[in-house]
């Protein structure tokens, strides 16, 4: 595995560990077995975990050529399919990494965190897997909006900690995940979802994560000879889009203070373009009378600030106190974002950009309807951007055109069978002009 | 000497109550701030709510939510502790988001946000101003402290940290490195919260410290007198109670009681406290000529 990375838990001035003194030894401890375990594969912690992601997991995904888009948008359209890993979404490669992790360390309890349920379903898949006992806290508003997923991790054994403070959503079960951890940091290991958090999470979630823009490379090698002209990823809390990108940013732009490179660095990765397409929401705009942004645009829109362990960017008031955030897409719906993603972006390295609600709507409707795939919400922001550039209604933009290029890899992070209730009511709700009539079907699931 | 360490200037111990500001409004924080010094108080721990309290149970959670509902603001914060007519050290306990973007043009506003912030100095030279002499910081390791440690050293104000029950003696040593005012030593792990026992794990957390030259507080569940007193027999120099003091805030609440009502309860609560800690000095191995 690939150890280009800081040292210090930082991405130029993002990163860090912002957390109460109490977890500091635990999150050196882990520091500790992450650098032994996963950089340097001891006791063959690496080997372990690849075999389990080829085994359990199923990997690798395939890069699947999508002929309608291609002919739809005169590129060639490619398609990594994580939504065909374990449990429907690219969300397997890190849980299974940390839980087995967290058994090697010798921690006998598992907690996570989850909004649209897949990371806790993947949490509960691994712990079963691996045979550790597994807590998931989850805000109530989303155990209401993704109840398969509920579902799902129950049945795989794990208990669910309905979070009520705030809007009962991934940010206050975030914080709920930290309380716990604190109070049990000796025999439980906090698992992740994301590349956020104190370092040295975001960094290890991406290594984890990694795996996707490894296979890309060495796929689109085989299939065309040279690498893509873009990738593009959907961006919450950017674990999937970290992974989709991290082996096609080089150790330097990755950050200046970069430990040595276990990879090196090729000098066609700079021009793969790197688009990290995050949720629009209703609106851009911030509401703080009332502490809503109807967005999830923190890249877009966010300013610098600490949230959850890191310095990042992030959705707040003028005074600094964090806003809801919101989108159709319960995986995308977070006020922060993964620090070295924030790096990344102010390098110039990955473009931030954003589709509202509506559009990733329609452009799930699209790849059902055109290739027989149901996409995740969450991903369907990224065939959205790909649809808003290129697409028949598409504005004359140049230079959205050009940075795609000819060969456009879209991370299909996920499936969509958990959005199916929220798809039926929100397209009931709107106009979606490709949507198939679901009237009969909407309010009565 | 610093304005903070005055609270321990005296052979007693110190009683450092702590409430959120603005539970359940302005007005009522003030007498309740009142009524614990006069029970009392050495000091007073005086929260600015942030909406993600990552640091704090239930009890601090609800008391934050009601006094982020009822408007609190940074500067209406910085203006109820410039009322406050109480003459002992204040120290104001919040998390880093708050200190680091106090001044920015404005926060998250479609593609016109202010998207750097000015850093800690601006919300410290404030909190001088109006009369804060230390800061308490749950979610800022001594590691990530230097901008704050510096702008406190510009304007003389204490900076408190934590130390908990699995801080290591390598960490002890960079805290001790940063620290002024007084250390904060965490009675037990987890968030804050009373409880019905306090942890026997704080003798041996104060043994490791017993030969810094900061006064030691021990906060985390302390609830009654004798939790007080065992605290104080054990080396403690001070203590610390939240929780215990915010359940009469929002009993009055959910009760609907007067505000002068809920304020002789913290008044009395305040004085069983202090007498216990007290009580503590009287019994603790040094009174005892040993």
């Amino acid at each position: 595995m690939s150890s280009d990375s800081s040292t210090d838990g930082k991405f130029g001035e993002y990163g860090g560990q912002y957390v109460p003194e109490a977890l500091m030894p635990a999150i050196e401890e882990l520091r500790d077995a992450y650098e032994r375990y996963v950089l340097e594969n001891e006791d063959g912690f690496v080997d372990e975990f690849r075999e389990r992601l080829r085994d359990f997991g199923g990997r690798p995904t395939p890069l699947q050529h999508a002929e309608h888009l291609s002919d739809r948008y005169g590129r060639e359209i490619y398609l990594k399919r994580e939504d065909l890993l374990h449990g429907g979404a690219h969300k397997l490669n890190n849980a299974l990494g940390q839980v087995l992790l967290a058994k090697y360390m010798g921690k006998d309890r598992i907690v996570a965190e989850t909004g649209a349920g897949q990371h806790g379903t993947a949490t509960a898949m691994a712990a079963a897997h691996l045979d550790m006992p597994c807590e998931i806290y989850m805000g109530e508003t989303d155990i209401g909006r993704q109840r398969p997923n509920v579902f799902r991790m129950r049945i795989n054994g794990a208990d669910l900690n309905p979070v009520t403070a705030g809007r009962g959503t991934l940010k206050e079960a975030i914080s709920e995940t930290m309380r716990d951890w604190a109070t049990n940091v000796d025999d439980t290991h906090y698992v992740v979802g994301s590349v956020v958090g104190p370092a040295p999470f975001p960094e290890m979630v991406r290594e984890f994560q990694s795996v996707i823009s490894e296979e890309v490379r060495n796929q689109a090698q085989e299939r065309f000879g040279t690498l893509p002209d873009s990738v593009v990823a959907c961006a919450g809390g950017g674990s999937n889009t970290m992974g989709a990108f991290a082996r096609f940013v080089d150790s330097e732009a990755r950050s200046a203070s970069g430990r040595s490179s276990g990879r090196t660095p090729r000098e066609d990765d700079d021009e793969v373009n790197l688009l990290a397409v995050e949720a629009g929401g209703s609106s851009l705009a911030v509401d703080e009378e009332e502490g809503v942004a109807p967005n999830s645009a923190s890249l877009s829109t966010g300013g610098q600030g600490v949230l959850h362990g890191a310095r990042t960017k992030v959705l707040q008031d003028e005074w600094g106190q964090i806003v809801e955030s919101h989108s159709v897409s319960a995986g995308l719906d977070y006020a922060g974002v993964g620090p070295e993603l924030a790096y990344l972006v102010d390098e110039d390295r990955v473009s931030a950009v954003n589709v509202g609600d509506d559009a990733a709507l329609e452009a799930f409707h699209r790849l059902s309807q055109e290739e027989g795939i149901i996409p995740a919400l969450e991903s369907s922001h990224a065939l959205a951007y790909v649809e808003e550039v290129l697409g028949p209604d598409a504005e004359a933009d140049a230079d959205g055109a050009d940075e795609l290029g000819d060969r456009i890899v879209i991370n299909l992070s996920g499936r969509g069978d958990k959005d199916l209730e929220t798809v039926i009511e929100e397209t009931d709700k709107r106009s979606i002009p490709n949507a198939p009539d679901m009237s009969e079907f909407a309010g009565g699931l | 000497m610093s304005r903070l360490s005055e609270a321990f200037a005296t052979d007693e111990p110190a009683f450092i109550p702590y409430l959120a500001v603005g539970d359940p409004d302005i007005a009522s924080s003030k007498q309740y701030v009142e009524a614990l010094v006069e029970g009392g108080a050495d000091c007073v721990e005086l929260g600015l709510p942030f909406s993600e309290p990552i640091a704090e149970g239930q009890t601090i959670q609800q008391a934050i939510v009601r006094s982020l509902s009822g408007g609190i603001t940074p500067e209406a914060y910085f203006e109820f502790v410039d009322d406050l007519d109480v003459d002992v050290p204040l120290v104001c306990m919040t998390y880093y988001n708050l200190i680091f973007r106090y001044g920015a043009d404005s926060g998250t506003a479609a593609g016109e946000g202010d998207h750097t912030a000015p850093g800690p100095r601006p919300f410290v030279k404030r909190a001088a101003e109006v009369g804060i002499d230390g800061f308490v910081v749950p979610d800022l390791p001594a590691e990530e402290a230097g901008d704050l440690r510096d702008a406190c050293d510009e304007f003389d104000l204490g900076l408190v940290f934590i130390v908990a029950p699995t801080t290591t003696d390598d960490r002890l040593d960079t805290i001790r490195e940063q620290v002024s005012g007084y250390v904060y030593v965490q009675a037990r792990m987890g968030v804050t919260g009373a409880q019905a026992d306090v942890s026997d794990r704080t003798a041996e957390s104060l043994a490791r410290i017993a030969n810094w030259d900061v006064p030691k507080a021990v906060g985390f569940g302390i609830s009654t007198g004798d939790h007080a007193a065992r605290v104080v027999s054990a080396g403690a120099d001070g203590i610390i109670v939240g929780s215990a003091l915010v359940d009469i805030v929002a009993d009055g609440v959910e009760n609907d009681r007067a505000t002068a009502d809920v304020a002789d309860d913290l008044r009395e609560k305040a004085r069983e406290l202090k007498d216990g800690a007290l009580r503590g000095a009287r019994e603790s191995p040094e009174a005892q000529g040993e």
